[in-house]
């Protein structure tokens, strides 16, 4: 189940999201689109998961003809930037969502949906807050609910915009953890979207650095790092673009990146 | 007027459905409700030939009408614009017993219908009514008389000024003021250099709602207007007239006129007050 | 934000009084004496001799044509509202300004001049004048007018209501819905509509109340044929020209106590609901 794109083109006016844009990945990676703001990231992401329609190109999945699926049929698995959460149902009914409205054939009975509800609650760790309402969490439970909501539904494709982008650093640290730890267990073809280096090369497989629509270097994350071979990415990996705007000031070492890390932080100041 | 800006990036997202059928519907509501009955006031005037429509809408009667209604709702929204703002002031800054009534009043002529107002501000001022009787032992008549159509006038305008400044009051907080008092400026100064221009917009807007619901008024008029031709007859009133004696082309001269100098009113007002929050 | 501490405009105590007493004058002598009279007016005679003037056939007839005006011109306006705000709020396309403002303008026509327009198509001596008159269909002096004439005037109240609602609201949520296999249909009856339930009965209850009340537009179509097309702001007008006084308020009273209800009804909504009704409230 492996994903082809190949010359992807999105204008927005006069403004070229996306110029041409080719990748590809295998089945069950866990992906990074890595960029500044406007580099095109998102509207990439969205247009995979069937909420943008580009204007030229064409992509595979599964050896599926990817764009031409209707959102409703592609079961992706689509987080955004800020949950979207519907405000007016409880987390159960958030979660239950997507399987509740399949059409009366294909849809799970009550108890089995039920069922399927109480075991995402425990896979992210919300168990025994079902019956509460989004306004009543906290940005990083509520995440783990947009999560839940959308494995629900047993998605071929997990899209996530800027999942961590609206927590504080310690909330961002621990879900960064939980969520590779996640798609360990579930092996799901998974592309998420920030500009935030570190969470990139923290998480991901693979990690694509887009500018201006194209992407300017794509593979393994110590790759990409150790030999960045445009001078954008050299000074997007040096810059202060590239971090976290800092508000817990100080970078904490995480597995095997320590030092680096602190470097490049160094190397910006 | 409700303000949607013409969506900036993203395109064409036709992702949600039912956008087809939503465009469809709403435009074919407007076409034969709005936009079909406006287009025949915009037509029939001229079967009277140019010259025709001219005639008919410098008539003396015609002429007396129209600035009855449009100088009337002038004078009207001008004392509404130093009431209403006085009245919204005082709700969004002060305290006292009762608020919460008068606020809710105020919504009143939105809910109340004209012919009801009418009816009500007739008797009210009328030689023995409540407020008509002392004001003729003043020598003042209000009912019958050109005044009686600026009290209804005023009544159904008020609304639209307070209710578009009491927002913007209230989110102005009072952080430029307290920096004028520091720069050493006296209450008067302040309120007329820093208080009024922050409201201006709002006001200008209030303003031209009333005058604009003002200049159609009728239902609240016609009962304490006395209705003489020439005197305190409005333009609504005569367009009803000219009906029924069958002079169609007559009143849709008279209604033509009327919608085309509200609109160029309306649309002056957005243009100064684009400019003046352009300015800031 | 209110604030209620002392700005610097606010000066002393004595500039303070005589504000919140010119406002509280103001308020008092034009708004709430004219809604005064109306019901002393009406119980001048006593409550039988009221009661007796709203219960006349005229008036009985009057009362089921304004409420039956009001069941079929509330929804039209419902399903219009809901249509025009899912477009707007929901879409992006050029003209959307224009469509917003077309939605508007209703409010900057006179009522008259609204009815005026719909008699020069299907008066007598209107475009289908003739035709209508041919087969004998009645548009003016009859039902359809008068509807016509009431959505006319009504229109913008429910749309106007909930497009700056449901453009507050964003779109994200729907778009979960749609990439979590959801059909539009479902979508809008799921997430959307919850979502602007209290702004939606907000925006009924302010149509509703120019709906029933509505005079001049409804003046100019119906003919003032008593007992046909008389809505309850026509008989009080009529009843008056009659002079029955005491039967005009009597009526005047039921359609001033339909507008504190609604007065009341607002006011908790907004109280209740504020921040789910409309981001800002403009007539």
């Amino acid at each position: 189940m492996s994903l082809v794109i190949d010359g992807i083109h999105k204008h927005f006016g006069s403004f070229a999201a996306l110029d041409g844009l080719s990748l590809s990945a295998p089945q069950g990676a866990f992906l990074a689109l890595l960029g500044p703001s406007g580099s095109g990231k998102t509207t990439l992401l969205r247009i995979l998961g069937g909420l943008e329609k580009p204007d030229g190109g064409t992509a595979r999945f599964a050896d599926i003809d990817w764009l031409s699926v209707p959102v409703r049929e592609r079961r992706v698995g689509f987080v955004f930037q800020h949950y979207a959460l519907f405000r007016h149902m409880n987390v159960e009914r958030n979660i239950a969502f997507g399987l509740s409205v399949r059409p009366r054939r294909e849809r799970p009975s009550r108890d089995a949906i039920r069922a399927r509800v109480d075991h995402l609650l425990g896979l992210v760790q919300l168990g025994g807050l079902g019956k509460r309402y989004p306004s009543q969490l906290s940005g990083g439970q509520r995440q783990r609910v947009a999560l839940a909501r959308a494995l629900a539904i047993e998605p071929r494709m997990l899209l996530l915009d800027e999942p961590f982008g609206a927590l504080d650093a310690k909330v961002r640290k621990e879900l960064r953890g939980w969520l590779r730890e996640l798609h360990h267990r579930l092996g799901i073809t998974t592309i998420f979207v920030t500009h935030d280096q570190d969470e990139a090369f923290a998480m991901a497989d693979l990690v694509a650095v887009m500018n201006a629509g194209r992407i300017e270097q794509y593979g393994k994350p110590e790759d990409v790092r150790r030999a960045p071979k445009t001078p954008f990415v050299r000074a997007f990996l040096d810059s202060a673009d590239g971090h976290r705007p800092p508000r817990l000031n100080f970078p904490s070492p995480q597995r095997g990146e320590g030092l680096d890390h602190v470097a490049s932080a160094a190397k910006s100041l | 007027m409700v303000a949607i800006a013409d969506t900036p990036r993203r395109g064409t997202n036709r992702v949600l459905p039912g956008f087809g059928l939503s465009l469809g519907f709403t435009l074919f509501c407007l076409a034969t409700i709005v936009l079909i009955p406006l287009t025949a006031l915009a037509i029939r005037p001229w079967s009277l030939g140019v010259g025709g429509v001219i005639a008919a809408v410098t008539a003396p009667r015609v002429v007396a009408a129209l600035t009855l209604s449009f100088g009337g709702a002038a004078i009207a929204a001008s004392i509404n614009a130093v009431m209403g703002f006085v009245v919204a002031w005082t709700l969004v800054r002060y305290r006292f017993p009762g608020k919460r009534v008068f606020d809710a009043l105020i919504d009143l002529p939105f809910a109340l219908p004209t012919a009801v107002a009418g009816v009500a501000l007739s008797a009210l001022y009328s030689e023995n009514g409540w407020l008509g009787g002392p004001l003729s032992l003043l020598g003042i008549k209000v009912a019958y008389t050109p005044l009686g159509v600026l009290v209804a006038l005023i009544f159904i305008g008020l609304p639209f000024v307070v209710r578009t400044l009491q927002p913007v009051i209230a989110e102005m907080g009072a952080d430029a003021e307290e920096a004028a008092a520091t720069l050493g400026a006296a209450p008067a100064r302040i309120f007329l250099r820093v208080t009024l221009p922050a409201l201006l917009p709002a006001l200008l807007t209030g303003v031209g709602l009333a005058w604009a619901r003002a200049v159609g008024e009728y239902g609240s008029v016609i009962f304490i207007a006395g209705n003489l031709p020439m005197k305190s007859e409005i333009a609504p009133l005569l367009i009803i007239i000219k009906l029924e004696q069958f002079d169609y082309a007559g009143a849709a001269a008279i209604g033509l006129v009327m919608l085309v100098l509200a609109f160029t009113v309306i649309l002056v007002l957005n243009l100064v007050q684009a400019r003046l929050t352009a300015r800031r | 934000m209110t604030r209620y501490a002392r700005t610097p405009t606010e000066g002393g105590t004595a500039p303070r009084l005589l504000l919140i007493g010119t406002a509280i004058v103001f308020i008092v002598l034009f708004l709430l004496l004219p809604l005064l009279t109306v019901f002393s007016n009406a119980l001048e005679s006593g409550v039988p001799a009221a009661l007796a003037a709203i219960g006349t056939p005229d008036a009985l007839a009057a009362i089921r044509l304004t409420l039956l005006v009001a069941a079929i011109t509330v929804p039209v306006n419902i399903v219009f509202g809901l249509a025009a705000s899912w477009a707007v709020a929901k879409h992006d396309f050029r003209g959307k300004s224009l469509l917003t403002a077309l939605i508007d303008l209703p409010f900057s026509v006179s009522p008259v001049v609204a009815g005026l327009a719909f008699v020069l198509i299907f008066g007598l001596q209107g475009w289908f004048g003739p035709w209508l008159r041919a087969h004998d269909i009645r548009i003016i002096f009859a039902l359809p007018g008068i509807l016509l004439a009431t959505l006319f005037v009504s229109f913008p109240f429910v749309a106007r209501e909930l497009i700056p609602l449901m453009a507050d609201q964003g779109r994200d949520e729907e778009e979960a819905a749609i990439s979590l296999g959801a059909s539009g249909l479902a979508t809008f009856l799921r997430v959307t509509l919850p979502n602007i339930k209290w702004g939606l009965l907000y925006g009924v209850l302010l149509c509703n109340a120019r709906i029933m009340g509505e005079f001049g537009a409804v003046s100019v179509v119906s003919g003032h044929i008593r007992g046909l097309t008389d809505t309850m702001p026509l008989h009080v007008e009529v009843l008056y020209n009659d002079y029955d006084f005491v039967g005009a308020f009597a009526v005047a009273a039921l359609l001033a106590l339909l507008a504190v209800v609604t007065l009341v009804f607002k006011s908790l909504l907004e109280w209740r609901y504020g921040d789910e009704i409309a981001a800002t409230h403009r007539h």
